[in-house]
């Protein structure tokens, strides 16, 4: 199939940049859409022009590196996808696609399509983990867990920390980032030491490197490529204000 | 070169201990922190190395080139991770883990360091618990597992289809918890490009910022590589994009031996491919292998009515399908290790079976049994999110038709040559993860390469990197500066490479290059290889990288975020390479685990190994540029079990 591409090119952080208009032909619909990108760019390095920058590793939709807008959607139409898992099948020949990157405040970009999601390695720094010395901890099955919690732990675990949601909320939240985070290592028994104060230094991270109120909009959980859902949201809302409530009687755990 | 294994005195099953309580050194914890280790690596080895060693109390510095540590390729690991837990009560003990792998990896693997490996892997699931990792559990609360290849107990630990992402993030979770205390220091899109030596000892690395360009040099009292495996040398293969070989290959030129490079993993189980703009293959977990049925027709002429779409796969009757590692394998069946799998994938095909559309290379992964047996929603329970990823990319329906799978290479066995410390042949050089070449012999058995980053970077790193510091002493802790002999050179040749690379300006991308390599590869020293062949190869990958050095076009600049020149550094390190697997391969003359010379096998084809003459490690050293490598051997020498050949049926 042809395409008519408006592709964000922009030189590095510093500079601003602009929409290119590019035409691609013969893209194959077995392609996935970074394969059409890797064609794109092989055409241009034919041409001796800079090819586009865009982050990606994987390309089988776990790694979280693809990053792209198109056509005004995070990881592209298709439900439960990352845009490195998206295939051109989608698209028919003679289609316009804007590819644009993340757009956020507390994602600058770097180039072209790439930007720094730093901030999401920092909220975890604060508080997404439980404490657990390398050694000898006890016999795994010594700690019973029931299976529906132990599901909804790792429902929230399969978050791959990609930061469409961000990309997708008119406000740039990152709640429904850092609330699967939260609420996976609140949900489970070895977690419950430390809850208080991961929900509070989450939380404080979360605000402090620039990320916008969650106003229920609603879209982050529309372009999840794991599919996280609202109520991790509620969950840590929740958590957030009992540890409030905790932290000002001197209680928090 | 020095091949000293340093395996401790003892039986197998007390070495470890031994070790660790009596040999080791360790290091005051006061002390510590006057100390400086780099780790290059942040998948499962690297990750759980610096972070261990962070809480110990040394000053850590960790690399890697995504943009953040969890994004380490170990994410992708899809079905699961062994461990001796006996958990099921189906026998299985320490001993029986130990034994499966060292018969899986064909007699090719040090004995002592994959018993300690079975020995500590029952600490992982403890770890990977302790730390909020979900496994999939059962009702009573307990932790379920699953069968993987080659083994007849279940002691595969899984978190659905992501059980690398849950221990990735476990571990990277750990690591977070250092950086934000100060103990480890995190440099993302930062690409080792040479390691540093002062004195013949490993103390320091020179970087690329990817964002910026700027090359840096860092410094250390020792240096921990844990970057991976070489797979993506074959251009198409399961690995991501980035995986590449060029810190372990630059370790090599400055003198670390090289061992078994040619032992690569074709898996059995991934989607074939579908032409030729494809970027990557993708695998369809091996669990997936516990209820699917692997088949071809019996007869050529219906493989090509499917090939053409005349003909229904569902509409062969069952007497004319042949399941052919059922009917090889009868007491391992679908669960035949993977090397055998494959194989016998290629031979079906080779045969004129094949049924994929066009190239014939593929054959069938078929549930329609599993799920009568069972109902589709306990196939879709077990296997949901794999169903919905081979729709995604292939927009056929498993749960209706047969998958269509051909085997593709995933893993590499070979790495940079450790002693049982993990210490390469380089002092304070150590090397963690699929980056070594330890404990898969000449094949990996499923769920094992977790169980091996996270036992290096956990339970053997921590110890022995202690060890080699303590041994070093105090008086040298942090002595090394980044001006000491050594990193001029270093920083210097890798800004010459830079710079030849970009102006060479010529007509050829180094995708296209690496595209060749690939056909190159995958032709003369895939599943099959021979002697004519891999002379062959030997013969065109040195035109190949002339050709590269005279015609490739990188464009950009050099002080900037360029993809092209990091693809271009790449790919010529894995031009090098490429040419030492196919010399490795040509010098092992039998047939072993993930090696098959074809001149080497039985009447059922079956491979052949040859104990006599191949019971080593083949180490190459390194003689400088355009000279031919040199081989040496460590001897690999059996106290437990002995040789015998490997049956599956
Ligand atoms: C699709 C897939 C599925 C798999 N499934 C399973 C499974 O079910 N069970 C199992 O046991 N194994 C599985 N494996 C194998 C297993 O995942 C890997 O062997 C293992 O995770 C490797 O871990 P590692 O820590 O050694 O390396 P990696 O996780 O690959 O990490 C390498 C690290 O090194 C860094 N790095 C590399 N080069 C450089 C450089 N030059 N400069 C700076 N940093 C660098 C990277 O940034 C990264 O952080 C699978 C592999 C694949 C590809
Ligand atoms: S919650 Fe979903 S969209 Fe947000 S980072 Fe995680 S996986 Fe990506
Ligand atoms: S490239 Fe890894 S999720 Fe898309």
């Amino acid at each position: 199939m042809d395409l008519h591409l408006r592709v964000w090119r922009q030189k590095n952080s510093e500079t601003s940049g602009k929409f290119v208009n590019y035409e691609l032909k013969g893209v194959s619909e077995d392609s996935s859409f970074l394969e059409m990108l890797d064609i794109l760019n092989e055409q241009l390095v034919e041409k001796g022009e800079e090819p586009v920058a865009f982050d990606h590793d994987c390309r089988e939709g776990i790694c979280g590196m693809c990053s792209l807008v198109i056509n005004g959607m995070a990881h592209g139409p298709e439900r439960a996808t990352t845009v490195c898992q998206l295939h051109m099948r989608h698209y028919s020949d003679g289609d316009t696609i804007t590819i644009e990157p993340w757009r956020a405040k507390a994602f600058p970009v770097v180039k072209d399509l790439i930007v720094d999601r730093g901030a999401f390695d920092r909220i975890i720094q604060a508080g997404g983990f439980i404490t657990a010395r390398t050694g000898s901890p006890q016999d795994a099955n010594e700690l019973l867990i029931p299976k529906p919690i132990a599901d909804k732990a790792m429902d929230a675990a399969a978050c791959i920390g990609c930061g469409a949601c961000v990309a997708a909320c008119p406000n740039g939240a990152a709640m429904l980032f850092t609330s699967a985070k939260c609420s996976q290592l609140n949900l489970l028994p070895q977690g419950q030491p430390e809850k208080d104060r991961r929900s509070l230094a989450m939380v404080a991270a979360m605000d402090s490197e620039g990320f916008g109120n969650c106003t229920n909009y609603g879209e982050c959980q529309a372009v999840c490529p794991k599919e996280i859902t609202l109520d991790f949201i509620a969950k840590m809302n929740r958590d957030y204000a009992g540890a409030r409530i905790r932290h000002f009687f001197g209680k928090a755990i | 070169m020095n091949l000293d294994s340093k395996i401790p005195e003892g039986p197998l099953s007390e070495k470890w201990t031994n070790h660790k309580g009596h040999n080791l050194k360790l290091v005051n914890p006061a002390n510590r922190r006057k100390y400086h280790v780099i780790v290059v690596g942040s998948g499962l080895a690297g990750g759980a190395a610096a972070a261990s060693l962070g809480e110990q109390g040394y000053q850590v510095s960790c690399f890697c080139y995504q943009d953040s540590p969890r994004r380490a390729h170990s994410i992708a690991a899809q079905g699961g991770i062994n461990a001796a837990k006996n958990y099921q009560n189906d026998g299985d003990s320490v001993y029986r883990l130990f034994y499966d792998t060292i018969k899986g990896g064909d007699y090719r693997a040090r004995e002592a360091n994959v018993y300690r490996l079975a020995e500590v892997s029952n600490n992982i699931i403890d770890q990977m618990v302790a730390q909020g990792v979900p496994f999939a559990r059962e009702y009573g609360g307990m932790l379920d597992n699953r069968s993987f290849g080659g083994a007849q107990v279940s002691r595969t630990f899984y978190a659905r289809g992501q059980t690398g992402q849950q221990l990735l993030l476990g571990a990277y979770q750990q690591l977070s918890r250092q950086i934000g205390l100060g103990q480890v220091k995190m440099y993302n899109r930062h690409e080792m490009l040479d390691l540093v030596l002062v004195d013949g000892h490993a103390k320091g690395i020179i970087t690329r910022n990817m964002v910026n360009g700027k090359i840096e040099r860092w410094a250390a009292d020792c240096v921990v590589l844990c970057t991976g495996g070489y797979g993506n040398t074959f251009f198409l293969s399961t690995n991501a994009q980035g995986c590449n070989v060029t810190a372990a290959f630059r370790a090599y030129k400055r003198g670390a031996g090289f061992a078994n490079p040619c032992y690569t993993q074709i898996h059995p189980t991934c989607i074939p491919v579908h032409g030729d703009q494809q970027s990557k293959l993708t695998l369809m977990s091996e669990s997936l292998r516990n209820d699917g049925r692997i088949w071809v027709p019996k007869s050529k002429e219906a493989a090509e009515k499917v090939r053409k779409g005349e003909l229904d796969p569902g509409a062969i009757p069952e007497e004319e399908r042949d399941y052919y590692l059922e009917r090889k394998y009868p007491s391992f069946g679908n669960l035949a290790p993977r090397d055998i799998s494959s194989r016998s994938a290629k031979e079906a095909c080779d045969d004129g079976r094949g049924i994929a559309p066009g190239s014939g290379l593929g054959v069938f992964l078929d549930f329609r049994d599993a799920i009568n047996r069972l109902g589709e929603n306990v196939i879709a329970e077990r296997y949901g999110n794999l169903f919905e990823m081979y729709n995604r990319i292939t927009a056929a329906n498993p749960y209706k038709t047969p998958m269509m799978i051909y085997p593709a290479v995933h893993y590499t066995m070979g790495g940079l040559w450790v002693d049982y410390n993990l210490e390469s042949n380089i002092p304070g050089l150590f090397v963690g993860g699929e980056a070594n070449f330890s404990d898969h012999g000449a094949n990996r058995l499923g769920a094992s390469a977790l169980m091996q980053g996270l036992a290096d970077g956990y339970f053997v790193l921590p110890y022995t990197v202690g060890d080699y510091l303590g041994r070093c002493g105090i008086h040298s802790a942090g002595k090394t500066k980044s001006d000491a002999p050594g990193f001029s050179e270093a920083e210097q040749a890798v800004k010459d490479r830079i710079t030849r690379l970009l102006n060479i300006k010529g007509k050829e991308s180094p995708r296209s290059f690496h595209q060749r390599l690939g056909h190159i590869m995958w032709q003369y020293c895939g599943m099959a290889r021979d002697k004519a062949g891999l002379e062959k190869a030997i013969e065109l990958i040195p035109e190949l990288r002339k050709e590269f050095w005279e015609n490739v076009k990188v464009l950009g600049e050099e002080a900037e975020l360029n993809q092209e020149l990091e693809r271009a550094g790449r790919v010529a390190d894995f031009l090098e390479f490429g040419e030492l697997m196919c010399r490795d391969a040509l010098m092992r003359d039998e047939s072993c685990g993930g090696h098959f010379r074809t001149e080497h096998q039985s009447a059922e084809g079956e491979a052949v190994r040859d104990d006599d003459n191949f019971a080593f490690v083949g180490v190459w050293e390194n003689q400088g540029d355009d000279k031919p490598p040199v081989l040496h051997k460590e001897q690999l020498v059996y106290e437990e079990v002995k040789f015998t050949t490997r049956s599956y049926k």
